[in-house]
């Protein structure tokens, strides 16, 4: 294969966009969790409320961090990396970036401060409003960002000028194409569960060294929660979703199923080896008919196969098909998690059922993993094209040379290689330390009188030594 | 009458950018004296002057580039590719410096040391991949069409490693006229010490950088009224006059201020001296957006983006402005080594 600066490009974006969809998935729902807990610590004034937003908000700092610093690489990847597409897309695609940053980058960072260092500057509830707009804030930036990608997926409300070049004629429609309300729906939830699942795995640990740990307790029940309700809204969020994949990106479809042929009666492959050359399965096991029922909701629908398209606008079948797979049977998996966990806590056995708490466990990079493959068979499914239709990727390319990008890809693996593997250890300390309860006083509210020269917030966890 | 919108834009953009230099400056500039400091409490200090706000004002880093994307998308299509190479130099190090704040707090010794020198080590190195931007900028681009037409190393030049280092000086002085508003005691007194000798070297580089500017670059020299035997036409130059004396009008604040044992001003002087050279250099490119062959308006959006993204700004930079002003206010004051730990 040549590496020309096309594919190392496309190899630079996947692992720096794949690196960085980890943090936010995990800090839009964590920064609701926080908002959650906060709340109901002002409201309940239970001190594990606290404890657990001491302890979550540690590791929330840790995450945002690298998510922040792998955000502003992609905001300027794609006028290093992927210059004609920036210049084709902004003029429909522009603003909805744009207000990403003013709407919800400068509001989650500004208040992630006060957030953070806030305890002893502001009130209670002004603090708590703080920890609010910081999850407005992430929530936002999904909105705006599924925004621009959705309508890169199935573009709408825009012209082609004669010169080629593109022109929003409705901006209602460019922001609110299609596939956006189903596809937003399914990114927060998508967000929502992984964090549910970070934090249940890391209750769930602790509950296996201590079962008496109220704090972990908590946190397990309320990730249950989440699984039992959220995990099969995601499996129906997820469905109207590919439904929509039928009608605007047939091809998608054909590759997520594996369809060669344009039939009714397709059958539901289980398991396949999907062969590009061949145009063909090999080791298939599959269900008849189910595949049609499962795609367009009855069996005799007639769905287009990968034949259907030249070959040049086929997508990568393989990796679709699996990585659908992977998300799908994770999301599975979530769902039984939930039934089960529900289940312990009518029993009241929740805590010392030792099997459950270590499946929680294994279950704890279970988001992650279903956020990426879900987003590769997004990104991988709707290619060859960058803006589906309109611009190829192969077109969207710029001018650079393929010595440069190698470089500079092989300094993302060994940087991110390096922030990551210290950023895991560094969560995995706190977690093992555990939701230890915080002194009182860290918490309360600002002192008056106190000279405009005192510290900085707070020292939530650490016993303050110059009280005046 | 209609608006000017690719006009408005620029000005906003401008603005944007000014606003990152002076913000992200005093952050970066606290990274760069970190290997100066007297002691691990110290630099602790330092950091925590910063550390609620850095990331706000790092945001004002993606408005740059968000924003030229979503107003100007030809000159961000055909810069970036051109500094390539200096813009991810600057990317890994932000990374770095970024990640520092919070990684240096949950370090233990071999990791605390690690992070505090990836701290300082990436808020320099990004400063100086600004600055090769910077220079690599002023320089000019070469393009066909819209599209960057050159080599990968073109922005590499004697000159833009001057820019760099004049850039480091300028964030240097930031960040100890920061320092000096900001915090008491021994690193309050060396600070001032730093500020000093970041001040006389600021002097200095902007005098070379200026001249070197003129040198290298006739077109720009022109503009100032200087022709290439060195003959000057007063007319042309006269009504630029006040942007040099505004820089000397600022390192004269910088000066008095420290000498009196002033705290704030001599960081109002160091902003002064930052608007001095930022409207220097825009003299020799404006309208250009992309030097020395595309213009701001060839570059711009459509009017119907650029009226839409208008609408937002108009709505959203207010209050962004206002509660990041807010945030400040409500970290005001001498920062002390009683907070070393926050959360």
């Amino acid at each position: 294969m040549d590496f020309d600066a096309l594919l190392l490009s496309r190899i630079q974006f996947a692992f720096t966009i794949a690196w960085h969809i980890i943090f936010p998935a995990f800090t839009i729902g964590l920064a609701s969790y926080l908002a959650v807990l906060e709340g109901l610590w002002l409201l309940a004034k239970k001190p594990a409320f606290r404890n657990l937003y001491m302890f979550w908000i540690k590791i929330f700092a840790l995450s945002f961090g690298m998510g922040v610093v792998s955000g502003v690489v992609m905001s300027y990847q794609f006028g290093t990396n992927w210059s004609v597409f920036a210049a084709a897309a902004s003029p429909v695609i522009g603003p909805l970036l744009a207000f990403e940053v003013l709407t919800a980058f400068f509001l989650e960072a500004s208040f992630l401060g006060v957030m953070l260092f806030g305890w002893r500057k502001v009130g209670p509830g002004l603090h708590f409003t703080a920890t609010a707009l910081v999850a407005a804030g992430t929530l936002l930036s999904a909105f705006w960002i599924i925004s621009a990608n959705s309508w890169m997926q199935d573009p709408a409300g825009f012209t082609r000028l004669p010169d080629g070049a593109l022109r929003a004629v409705d901006w209602w429609r460019v922001i609110f194409s299609p596939t956006f309300p189903f596809r937003f729906l399914h990114m927060v939830l998508a967000a929502y569960l992984t964090t549910a699942l970070t934090v249940g795995a890391a209750s769930a640990w602790r509950l296996l060294r201590d079962p008496a740990e109220e704090e972990s307790a908590i946190a397990l029940k309320m990730a249950i929660g989440m699984f039992a309700i959220v995990a099969p809204l995601q499996l129906i969020a997820g469905d109207l979703s590919g439904k929509q994949v039928l009608t605007v990106q047939p091809a998608k479809l054909a590759a997520i199923e594996a369809f060669w042929e344009s039939r009714t009666d397709q059958p539901f492959h289980v398991v396949a080896w999907p062969d590009r050359a061949q145009e063909k399965n090999h080791l298939v096991v599959e269900a008849p008919k189910l595949g049609s029922w499962i795609a367009a909701g009855s069996t005799g629908a007639f769905i287009k196969g990968l034949k259907a398209f030249p070959p040049q606008d086929r997508p990568p079948v393989f990796i679709v098909f699996w990585a659908f797979r992977v998300m799908v049977g994770l999301g599975l998996a979530m769902i039984a998690l939930g039934v089960w966990g529900v289940f312990l806590i009518w029993r009241g056995a929740l805590e010392r059922t030792r099997p459950f708490l270590r499946s929680a466990v294994i279950m704890g990079p279970a988001g992650f993993v279903s956020v990426i493959a879900g987003w590769i068979v997004a990104e991988v499914g709707r290619q060859p094209y960058v803006i589906y239709g309109v611009l190829r990727t192969d077109q969207a390319v710029s001018p650079v040379g393929a010595g440069q990008v190698s470089v500079s890809l092989l300094a993302f693996i060994v940087v991110y290689g390096i922030i990551f593997t210290v950023g895991v250890v560094y969560i995995f300390r706190l977690i093992a330390e555990g939701p230890k309860p915080t002194a009182a006083s860290d918490t309360e509210p600002p002192v008056r009188g106190r000279p405009p020269g005192y510290a900085l917030g707070a020292a939530p966890d650490q016993p303050d030594e110059v009280e005046p | 009458m209609s608006l000017d919108l690719p006009l408005v834009w620029a000005g906003i953009i401008a603005i944007g950018v000014m606003m990152y230099v002076l913000l992200d400056g005093f952050d970066l500039g606290i990274g760069i004296l970190f290997p100066f400091a007297e002691t691990p409490e110290q630099r602790t200090v330092m950091m925590d002057t910063v550390a609620p706000v850095w990331d706000g004002n790092e945001t004002w880093l993606v408005l740059g580039g968000g924003g030229l994307f979503a107003a100007f998308p030809l000159a961000y299509s055909a810069l970036f590719p051109a500094l390539y190479v200096p813009i991810l130099l600057m990317l890994m190090a932000l990374i770095f410096r970024g990640v520092a704040f919070e990684f240096r707090l949950r370090g233990r010794r071999a990791g605390k040391r690690f992070w505090t020198a990836a701290f300082s080590l990436g808020s320099l190195v990004a400063t100086f991949a600004q600055g090769l931007v910077l220079g690599g900028f002023i320089q000019g681009v070469k393009l066909s069409g819209t599209a960057f037409a050159g080599g990968p190393f073109d922005w590499f030049s004697a000159y833009s490693l001057i820019v760099a280092v004049g850039l480091v000086a300028g964030y240097a002085l930031l960040g100890a006229t920061w320092l000096v508003w900001r915090t008491e005691g021994a690193l309050h007194a060396r600070a001032r010490a730093w500020a000093w000798t970041a001040a006389a070297a600021v002097a200095v580089l902007l005098v070379v950088v200026s001249v070197a500017t003129l040198l290298v670059h006739p077109a720009i020299a022109a503009r100032w009224g200087v022709a290439g035997d060195g003959a000057l036409d007063i007319a042309k130059l006269a009504p630029k006059l006040p942007i040099p004396l505004l820089g000397a009008v600022g390192l004269a604040i910088v000066a008095v201020s420290l000498r009196r044992g002033a705290h704030l001003w001599p960081f109002v002087g160091t902003i002064l001296v930052f608007a001095s050279g930022y409207l220097g250099l825009a003299v020799g490119f404006f309208p250009d957006i992309v030097p020395y062959g595309m213009t701001f308006r060839q570059a711009a959006n459509p009017d119907n983006t650029l009226a839409l993204l208008l609408v937002g700004a108009v709505i959203l930079l207010p209050a962004i402005i206002g509660y990041s002003l807010w945030v400040y206010w409500i970290f005001r004051g001498k920062v002390g080594a009683d907070a070393q730990l926050y959360h």
